[in-house]
């Protein structure tokens, strides 16, 4: 089985951050591979150790890329690309979806995309969608373990979440999903994986690489900004019965959007 | 004229709240672009919501009722909602964000080819575009989104009000589902029921517990049993509106409950959108795990508690008055997400 | 001169790290309350291939260098110092000394399973009634034939019931003028007939781990598990110690580290007097002291480390980075504690633990004093290191990375 997995280098959860200039930034607080997709990467693995294959993963950014790259061929990975180019800044998720689409083409013989849930910066979890629609390929979103798989038989089950219950799909291969956390921790990178990676050579793919003029975004961010700074005075719910207080209190917290 | 088409995300044969949030969303749009707002319904047997959806305000209800789409698969919904946008002019799309919701919406967004503002907890129309306000980085700063339309848009749950149900109920127009072949090559196996309990640091509301919890004569028996009581009461506060039970470092110290349940600098550090805290002082070490929640209800016997420091909501009054009519109220109200 | 860590040593740092957090964090306090070594830790720090991370592949290492256990000393450190003396005695002691010493038949025979996590080692050197004067140890070990008998008590020895093999030093010639000409190492199987052990409880610090005493009652030790010759014994533990020393230095970094950590995230909450205790200059104080003792501790044992990778003598500047490194430990939780006040001195906070582990690294692997005197010697010029008969091997990746033997 070939599985690629598209990564992406998010600054690190416990990140400070400010916006100056109209720019996030976060000091000093090292970049990582983010975090949903090491699930990702996991699952791949774990895949292709129970049916024979390998994991690639692409990973379009500049060189800060390296560091989500690197940490995904110490996890297993066996192979790796980055995508880069100047005409990609300002992307937006279709304008990436296409350039991932491209990859995953470029490369060949891919029996299935496994994506993270989303990114922790943008948050968006739209991509593997996208990704899905450009490749012409099915979507399983939020796999939280597959039921079946037959790689010869170009199919596989997966259970996922649908919010208020788990729903199993069948679909055929190739395909694109998306990792739950519930599918597996992610393993430790080993000594050896640390060694490999940080002498792997990844090659860098060009969009002229990939066939494609530069796409136009549809989605422009033009502001980022702190959410406003709250001063929190109590107000004090009161009551002649405890009933009342609670209605009066329900009601502020449906007016509040946090019932 | 241009339609401004909500999809009524639902399950089980209930409409998810959230999709009459999403209607009031796409009126705000349609006086900004001008347009009608039209809700839009798939599955099979869905007869009932689509008249639940009608006298919600929408100009129409366009259904697709259909064997084809009984059973929720997001690649054949997604190609039935393309193939819609077409067929009655849809400018923009809008869903509540969802699971299912999501999903539908960027396989849909991307069969269109355009773009898609998702989780936005506001949105305008400022020369002809669609200007929105999302969370990113985890909540921790906001970001201005906009498009042009076409255009998809998913509302955040609970950011926008929901459109009322009223007398007048709208059309409603069958309309032929539509599945690719891709589509086709996704079939449903079948649901079961979902793991139940959410975890601490996950959990969008926290119901938690301190020492004051055991300090009762509202039920017998001793220290420990008052307190196995008391938490069982604001566990079940907790599962009723979908969330996670906490609890303050004196109260598992004295043996209350088990140290999962720590909120606190050494037990677990927790954001949510709503932590209600019951008969906690509020001491620092607990306020270092939970500060940052978005909306703090504290609920206490003594007024110079320093949890009140806090608190956007104060209950000076004893828990074990407050909380079981607070669970009357949330049932009574329909607002509970587990029964 | 490059200041920068590898992309190799950072990725190794953050697994080290990770690990540390996920796994032994969540659970440190409970058996540091119990004075209970943590179950499992051992068995998953050599699944997980850190009990051989600085010894050669064909040998069952990692491969890694010597700047690597450094850094895995750091890490492991920073969540409980217990961790760390897993790597001082097993790695720093034990495995490379016979890296350092031995044959290559003892180098297949004990260092591979060492290596590979399958079997755990020690050092045993000190006794209940000599340890800075370890030259004068009273323990005997006797030649018979084909074997040496050893006779004698050893105390104040990290995982002494955990350990399978322990480097132990006796002495062979009880007429050797100066006393430190009669010792001599072995490798003993700690499971042997003869051997008793038992743990020390009760201590300050270091309650998460084991610490005990090992008696050898006519202990038979084939010849072939004696370590350098006979009367070699006296510098094959110091440069035992040497290794020793460079782990417990790294790992008094991240101690101070954890501190400051700590000290920061309160100073930044905690309010007095209408602001946040990081805007009084007395706590700042505390602080800038930890933040620059950090650095340099951190700069004093990755040198050490890039020392040892070279194959250069490092005997100094473990010894320097031992010394600093502990005392500004020391230090370092002891503000820690003051700057949490009340809190700090209750266990719902990780500072007092801090402390109390901190305290011990002044003295095993050579106090305090004994560093004092080493670095006065060797600045005036009273002490010089002469070559040994044999060196540890610098690191070679590519001799390190070949597999086979």
């Amino acid at each position: 089985m070939k599985i690629v997995v598209p990564v992406k280098v998010v600054p690190d959860t416990a990140a400070t951050l400010k916006v100056e200039d109209g720019r996030v930034t976060w000091g000093d607080a090292p970049l990582v591979l983010n975090p949903w997709d090491e699930f990702a990467v996991e699952a791949a693995l774990q895949t292709v150790e129970k049916h024979g294959g390998t994991v690639a993963v692409i990973s379009m950014g500049d060189e800060s890329a390296l560091e989500a790259i690197r940490k995904a061929l110490a996890m297993g990975a066996k192979e790796a690309v980055r995508i880069d180019d100047e005409a990609l800044a300002g992307a937006d998720v279709g304008v990436t979806a296409q350039v991932l689409a491209a990859a995953v083409r470029k490369m060949g013989d891919v029996d299935m995309v496994f994506f993270g849930r989303q990114a922790i910066d943008g948050d968006t979890g739209l991509t593997p969608m996208y990704t899905a629609r450009a490749l012409g390929w099915p979507f399983v979103g939020l796999v939280s373990a597959f039921t079946e798989m037959d790689p010869a038989g170009r199919s596989f089950a997966a259970e996922r979440s649908v919010g208020e219950a788990k729903q199993t799909l069948r679909a055929t291969m190739p395909a694109v999903v998306t990792i739950a956390k519930e599918f597996a921790e992610p393993r430790y990178p080993s000594f050896m994986g640390i060694r490999k990676a940080s002498r792997a050579k990844v090659p860098v793919w060009t969009l002229a690489d990939l066939g494609l003029e530069a796409p136009a975004a549809r989605v422009r961010w033009p502001e980022i900004s702190m959410p406003p700074k709250r001063e929190v005075k109590v107000e004090f719910i009161e009551g002649a019965t405890p009933r009342e207080i609670a209605e009066k209190l329900v009601d502020k917290l449906i007016e509040a959007k946090v019932l | 004229m241009s339609k401004i088409a909500v999809y009524v995300d639902h399950f089980g044969g209930k409409a998810a709240a959230a999709s009459w949030e999403a209607l009031t969303a796409a009126q705000t749009l349609a006086q900004g672009l001008g347009g009608e707002v039209v809700a839009v319904v798939l599955g099979q047997g869905v007869e009932a919501l689509a008249q639940e959806a009608a006298r919600r305000g929408p100009k129409a209800v366009l259904v697709a009722d259909d064997a084809a789409l009984a059973d929720y698969v997001p690649d054949a919904y997604a190609d039935t909602l393309v193939a819609l946008t077409a067929a009655h002019d849809i400018a923009v799309w809008v869903f509540p964000t969802t699971m299912r919701g999501r999903e539908v919406a960027g396989l849909t967004a991307a069969g269109l080819q355009v773009g898609a503002l998702p989780d936005v907890t506001d949105l305008a129309v400022e020369d002809g575009k669609i200007v929105a306000t999302r969370p990113v980085y985890a909540g921790k700063l906001l970001a201005k989104v906009e498009t042009e339309p076409p255009a998809v848009v998913t509302t955040r749950v609970r950011a926008f009000p929901a459109a009322e149900a009223g007398e007048a109920a709208a059309e409603i127009i069958s309309v032929a589902a539509q599945v690719s072949e891709t589509a086709q090559n996704v079939q449903s196996l079948g649901f079961s029921q979902a793991a139940q309990g959410v975890s601490l640091t996950e959990a969008s509301i926290i119901v938690s517990g301190g020492r004051g919890v055991a300090n009762t004569n509202k039920v017998p028996g001793d220290e420990k049993e008052k307190a196995q009581k008391g938490f069982e009461m604001l566990g079940e506060l907790a599962r009723l509106l979908g969330g996670a039970l906490g609890a303050s470092r004196a109260a598992v110290d004295a043996g209350y409950i088990s140290y999962d349940h720590q909120v606190g600098q050494t037990g677990k550090v927790v954001s949510p959108d709503l932590y209600i805290a019951c008969g906690i002082s509020g001491a620092i070490q607990h306020l270092a795990g939970m500060r940052t929640s978005k909306v703090i209800v504290a609920i206490n016997t003594d007024p110079e508690a320093p949890i009140f420091k806090v608190a956007r909501y104060g209950v000076v009054a004893d828990l074990w008055d407050v909380v079981p009519e607070l669970i009357n109220v949330i049932k009574e109200r329909g607002l509970a997400k587990n029964e | 001169m490059d200041f920068q860590l590898t992309d190799e040593h950072r990725m190794v740092q953050q697994m080290v790290r990770d690990f540390a957090q996920k796994e032994v964090a969540p659970k440190v306090k409970e058996y540091d309350r119990r004075h209970e070594p943590m179950p499992g830790v051992l068995e998953r720090m050599g699944e997980l291939g850190i009990l051989g991370i600085s010894i050669p592949v064909k040998y069952g290492g990692q491969g890694m260098d010597y700047i690597s256990l450094g850094l895995v000393s750091e890490e492991l450190e920073y969540v409980d110092s217990t961790l760390r003396v897993v790597m001082s005695v097993h790695m720093g002691l034990c495995a490379l000394s016979i890296l350092h010493w031995g044959t290559e038949e003892q180098k297949q025979k004990f260092l591979v399973p060492l290596a590979k996590g399958e079997k755990v080692g020690a050092g045993a050197f000190t006794e209940p009634g000599h340890g800075s004067d370890f030259a004068r140890i009273q323990g005997t070990a006797r030649r018979e034939g084909d074997v040496y008998i050893l006779n004698g008590e050893k105390m104040w020895i990290s995982l002494a019931t955990k350990a399978d093999y322990a480097l132990v030093t006796m002495r062979t010639d009880p007429e050797a003028d100066p006393p430190h000409r009669g010792l001599t190492a072995f490798i003993v199987d700690l499971h042997s007939p003869g051997v008793t052990r038992g743990d020390i409880k009760g201590k300050l610090g270091v309650r998460a781990g084991s610490t005990g005493w090992i008696a050898f009652n006519n202990v038979e030790v084939p010849v072939e598990n004696r370590i350098g010759e006979e009367g070699e014994g006296f510098k094959v533990t110091m440069s035992a110690f040497d290794r020793g020393r460079y782990t417990v230095g790294a790992g008094a970094a991240g101690l101070i580290r954890a501190a400051l950590d700590a000290s920061v995230a309160y100073a930044r909450e905690r309010r007095t007097f209408g602001q946040p205790i990081g805007q009084h200059q007395l706590i700042k104080q505390k602080i800038a002291r930890m933040a620059r003792d950090y650095e340099i501790t951190r700069l004093l044992y990755l040198q050490t480390g890039w020392l040892m990778n070279q194959g250069r003598r490092f005997t100094r500047q473990a010894s320097l980075t031992k010394w600093f490194g502990t005392e500004a430990a020391f230090r370092a939780a002891h503000e820690a504690i003051q700057i949490h006040g009340a809190y700090g001195y209750s266990d719902e906070y990780d500072v007092e633990r801090f402390f109390r582990n901190s305290r011990g690294a002044m003295i095993y692997e050579g106090s305090s004093e004994i560093q004092t005197l080493i670095q006065a010697d060797y600045a005036l010029g009273y002490r010089y290191d002469k070559p040994l008969r044999k060196e540890l091997p610098p690191y070679d990746p590519e001799e390190w990375l070949a597999e086979g033997a």
